[in-house]
């Protein structure tokens, strides 16, 4: 139990507070990249490699676009269906073989990454699906070549629902960021686990939960707000 | 300049299988305006996408000034994609994008420079009377505008073909008549060729030098509307000139077009009297095509046999259209 009567309880409190924050910044940050990163990519291939769509035959050949998307397909429910809590156990020898160990930081990007990516890869499948067919044509009708369409196309026009996924998925990464940071990858949720939970103080363990509603209240609104700005529906 | 040969074109297999186009044939001279007319599901829009290789037939070609669209693919088929603009029912219009971005669009693609680019899309908003609205974004725009930025868009590469896939039927009939007359207008300014198909007579009637009519993947007649008005049994006569059913009687009905002047000649006072023709009128529509004043009059002629091919031959000397009904 720590000493609340100590006159350095308030400031090593803040000390720690922001220690974590920012380590939670980090881990979050760099899984946040690589998930929209690979993210999108799969996002935009599980739409585009069906019957019809602009990659159904990638490299001419339809077998390969059939593969992908349903290699993509499964891929992202399995990686949807673990419970996170179990995804970390089981990416233990995957991460240490990755960064050499599982504890702190640098390691919790590993499993954070792997949830991230299909939970938005889903999220940019449903905005990219909303993009009305008729565009496609109309800049097929231009002369666009595949990649202006799925750049300035595609991806452009679902932009406003890829900001509101992106909040979500921060949201949900701040989230599974505590659940690793309990059993040693750091950030906020290290904080609450080590010390409002072991060494059991409430003023830690309220201050870090505090902070976690802000972040999350912080980043809905900010996605929200973007959204709503960047859509001129 | 466009030039459709033995073209036919399936979807589905089997049972389901679904002829959308039929041993189709069909050429628009360079220049004018062409209309396909037919019901929906006759296999129009599938047709217009095969001019710019949207779709690919199964058989058949596609020539579109001089290239076979069927025959091209990747930066050939892009490349001719360049001189064909294409306009749609619902615009297609990019809604993150403002006005002159969705005409530079078109712009990017054909790899213009930056200020290239902004220069020839104000320049093409302002040929379609939309200067005011380069900023807009289309959702602040109305039908008729966001259809103007369509053209603007398909137009901004300078196409010499414009395929329009029923670009009004979305329209009010107000908006209708003012995008028709800019199309119209364009197409002389510019030498355009205009492909348009339309389920709506009124576009026929107000715009096309040539029609074909079009239904279940076959295409039933066509030419230039003035010829097919005066062809017998004409489908696009009788869909411009709504007479309804013929009556029962047991004296001969004769159908006469006129077209400009003729309509001023008081061509039934004249059968009543040169003939001694008691003449019946069963039914008459009236409509303006291409600007002109053309009519069809479905008469009733009592008396014999004789009288009446005398008066027929006297009619057609005259110079009008006149087809025996019965
Ligand atoms: N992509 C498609 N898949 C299956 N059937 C189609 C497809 N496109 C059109 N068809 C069918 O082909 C026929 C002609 O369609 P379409 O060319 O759109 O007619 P229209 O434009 O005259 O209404 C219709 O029976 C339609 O159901
Ligand atoms: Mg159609």
């Amino acid at each position: 139990m720590i000493d609340r009567n100590d006159p350095y309880f308030w400031a090593d409190l803040l000390d720690t507070i922001l220690k974590g924050a920012g380590e939670t910044f980090y881990t979050v940050g760099v899984s946040l990249l690589l998930t929209v990163l690979f993210g999108l990519a799969a996002g935009v291939l599980l739409v585009t490699t069906e019957a019809h769509g602009l990659l159904a035959r990638p490299f001419g050949s339809r077998a390969l676009g059939v593969v992908v998307n349903r290699v993509l397909d499964v891929v992202v429910n399995i990686g949807r269906s673990i419970p996170f809590i179990i995804l970390m156990i089981l990416l233990i020898p995957f991460t240490r073989l990755l960064v050499g160990s599982f504890i702190g930081p640098t390691a919790a990007i590993v499993p954070l990454a792997i949830a991230g990516i299909p939970f938005f890869a889903r999220l940019v499948e449903i905005g990219i699906r909303e993009v009305p067919k008729g565009l496609i044509e109309a800049a097929q009708s231009l002369g666009a070549t595949r990649w202006t369409i799925l750049t300035k196309v595609l991806v452009a026009e679902a932009v406003p629902a890829l900001a509101l996924g992106l909040s979500t998925t921060v949201v949900g990464l701040i989230g599974y960021s505590a659940m690793v940071g309990a059993v040693g990858g750091g950030g906020l949720g290290d904080v609450a686990f080590r010390y409002g939970y072991q060494r059991y103080s409430p003023e830690y363990m309220f201050a870090v939960v505090i902070l976690l509603i802000l972040l999350v209240q912080l980043f809905q609104s900010l996605g929200n707000f973007a959204a709503r700005r960047l859509s001129h529906r | 300049m466009i030039s459709v040969s033995r073209v036919v074109k399936s979807y589905g297999s089997g049972t389901a299988q679904v002829r959308a186009l039929d041993d189709v044939t069909m050429t628009v001279k360079k220049g004018e305006i062409f209309g396909v007319v037919g019901q929906s599901g006759a296999g129009k829009s599938t047709l217009i996408r095969t001019i710019n290789s949207l779709e690919q037939p199964d058989s058949g070609t596609v020539h579109v000034g001089g290239r076979d669209m069927t025959k091209l693919a990747g930066r050939d088929l892009r490349q001719a994609r360049h001189d064909i603009g294409m306009i749609f029912q619902h615009f297609n219009l990019l809604s993150g994008r403002t006005v002159r971005a969705n005409v530079e669009l078109s712009l990017e693609i054909t790899g213009a420079g930056r200020a290239q680019r902004r220069s020839r899309a104000l320049e093409i908003l302002e040929l379609v009377d939309l200067h005011g609205k380069a900023d807009a974004y289309p959702a602040q725009l109305s039908g008729g505008q966001k259809q103007r930025v369509g053209i603007a868009r398909a137009l901004a590469s300078s196409p010499s073909v414009l395929l329009s896939d029923e670009a009004t039927s979305a329209l009010d009939p107000d908006t209708t008549r003012q995008i028709l007359d800019l199309i119209r207008q364009l197409s002389k300014d510019l030498g355009l060729t205009v492909l348009l198909i339309t389920h709506e007579m009124d576009v026929v009637k107000r715009i096309c030098d040539s029609a074909a009519v079009m239904s279940q993947g076959r295409i039933l007649e066509q030419g230039s509307v003035e010829k097919l008005l005066t062809t017998e049994k004409s489908l696009l006569g009788q869909a411009l000139f709504p007479l309804g059913d013929i009556p029962p009687t047991s004296n001969a009905v004769v159908e006469i077009t006129f077209t400009g002047v003729a309509t001023d000649r008081p061509v039934i006072a004249q059968l009543a009297r040169q003939h001694g023709i008691d003449v019946g009128i069963l039914g008459a529509a009236v409509e303006t095509i291409h600007g002109r004043q053309t009519g069809r009059t479905r008469l009733e002629l009592p008396g014999d046999e004789r009288a009446v091919s005398g008066a027929v031959a006297d009619l057609r000397s005259q110079g009008l259209y006149v087809e025996v009904i019965k």
